[in-house]
């Protein structure tokens, strides 16, 4: 992995990530570890992402590692009509690593393909999010102790989401059952279900989440945007469908884990906050351990 | 040529390439990719003329010219089923067919999606070739997959 881009998640071998979380378990230990000392790493948001931004510079910092970057393309020379490349090629000269994220796709395998230097994709428009899957994928094996045969509900807009997609990539070599939960304009694409088919990996496909409850080891939810829908009326008929409530997790196991990108907006209910099977805030922290983690191994420094 | 004369008539070439078993719809994309705008050789192009195979097929002779495997290769993706004579002396000397190129194809095809870096920047696209049957590719960028129905042409 030393000086190795992560741009997708197939980028690395099932035993490259699976390093990649026990590392991220020795920094849950451990975060204050001053590896970094004399490194410097950019951040180049060209589309603003607070939450992913806060935590790798959280990361960064956490390893006592210097920053310089940007938060958005407006406070930058991009919006002075510099290109993509010229951008790279300059931070290039100054840093050790780039980490970055752009509103287009492919942008972040481009930029690792003009530089030597080892680049991070934080988020490729609808593409890859690769910290973020395993981020995901730490969370699931810290709260169920394996990532063998599980049962993963997914719930929400599983057609545009790009973390179930690269959620479920990462999944398929563990043996899991997935089930997916979807108003019928966003269910899961084709291919990825052809894709399960090939492995043997079993699925099921509904429109109501309740009678999947009691299964589910690991609950998945996503954001289900107005947007996303051509016809508003179909919208207006889904927004409080899928939309998880403190009452609805009697029947669930007692181990059963409610995961959440993030931000959400209406689709989990605050009452579920204080449930012990909520967890999303703790996958949002989480992250700053798996970047951590990715940072410190493609550094060769752990 | 008499006027009741129902064939095409084309004059046979003495040294050169003819390439037969071009869908018509794909005579211009075979063009532009051997990029023939660029030669002074003498050239024939004939297009919808009737094919068993294909229903509707095109033909091009260029005298005077032979071809790289590797340039001809790349017509592989619109006209699969292309069909080369190698002409020497007016004999066809060696019939060759195309080959889709094996694991990888730089800068022929345009990226159909629109949010894609390679349609913003100046990049040359590179595909990764996934299925030679049905010719399904992927993006290297936005690691986009695509069939032949969607594959257009630089
Ligand atoms: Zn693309």
């Amino acid at each position: 992995m030393v000086n190795r881009s992560l741009i997708s998640i197939t980028d690395y071998s099932k035993e490259e990530y699976l390093r990649i979380l026990d590392l991220a378990a020795e920094f849950e230990k451990n975060p204050n570890q001053n590896l970094l000392t004399n490194k410097l790493i950019a951040t180049l948001f060209f589309e603003p992402s607070t939450r992913t931004r806060l935590s790798f510079e959280t990361a960064v910092q956490r390893l006592g590692g210097r920053i310089i970057g940007f938060a958005d393309a407006s406070s930058s020379s991009v919006t002075k009509g510099e290109t993509l490349k010229d951008t790279i090629k300059m931070v290039s000269n100054y840093v050790d690593m780039i980490i970055m994220r752009h509103p287009m796709e492919g942008a972040a395998r481009y930029a690792s393909e003009i530089t030597n230097i080892p680049v991070v994709n934080a988020g490729d428009g609808a593409n890859q999010h690769p910290s973020q899957t395993l981020l995901d994928l730490y969370s699931i094996r810290k709260t169920q102790g394996r990532l063998d045969g599980l049962n993963i509900l997914m719930i929400g807009d599983l057609k545009y989401g790009r973390t179930v997609h690269s959620l479920l990539m990462a999944m398929s070599d563990f043996n899991p059952t997935f089930y997916f939960i979807s108003p019928s304009e966003l269910q899961m694409p084709s291919g990825y279900k052809m894709l399960l088919d090939r492995q043997g990996i079993r699925y099921v496909e509904d429109r109501d989440f309740l009678p999947f409850l009691p299964k589910a080891d690991i609950i998945y939810m996503t954001r289900v945007q107005k947007e996303r829908f051509s016809d508003p009326f179909e919208y207006e008929k889904v927004k409080n469908v899928y939309v998880l409530k403190n009452a609805l997790l009697d029947s669930c196991k007692d181990t059963v884990k409610i995961l959440h990108p993030l931000p959400r907006v209406n689709e989990i209910d605050p009452d579920v906050d204080e449930n012990p099977k909520a967890y999303y805030f703790t996958q949002a922290l989480n992250g700053v351990y798996v970047r951590q983690a990715i940072i410190a191994s493609i550094l060769g420094l752990k | 040529m008499k006027g009741d004369d129902k064939h095409l008539v084309v004059n046979a070439i003495e040294n050169g390439t003819v390439i037969d078993h071009i869908p018509s719809t794909s005579l211009f994309a075979v063009i532009s990719i051997l990029q023939l705008e660029k030669l002074n050789s003498q050239m024939t192009f004939g297009v919808n003329l009737e094919s068993k195979k294909l229903g509707s097929k095109a033909i091009i002779k260029v005298a005077g010219k032979y071809f790289e495997n590797s340039e001809l290769n790349k017509i592989a993706l619109v006209a699969p089923q292309a069909k080369l004579n190698i002409i020497r002396n007016y004999q066809v000397v060696e019939k060759r067919v195309v080959e889709i190129p094996e694991d990888e194809i730089s800068g022929i095809i345009k990226c159909p999606n629109p949010v894609c870096i390679t349609n913003h920047e100046k990049i040359t696209t590179k595909f990764h070739v996934l299925s030679r049957s049905d010719m399904t590719v992927r993006c290297n960028y936005c690691e986009k997959v695509i069939n032949r129905t969607q594959i257009e042409i630089l």
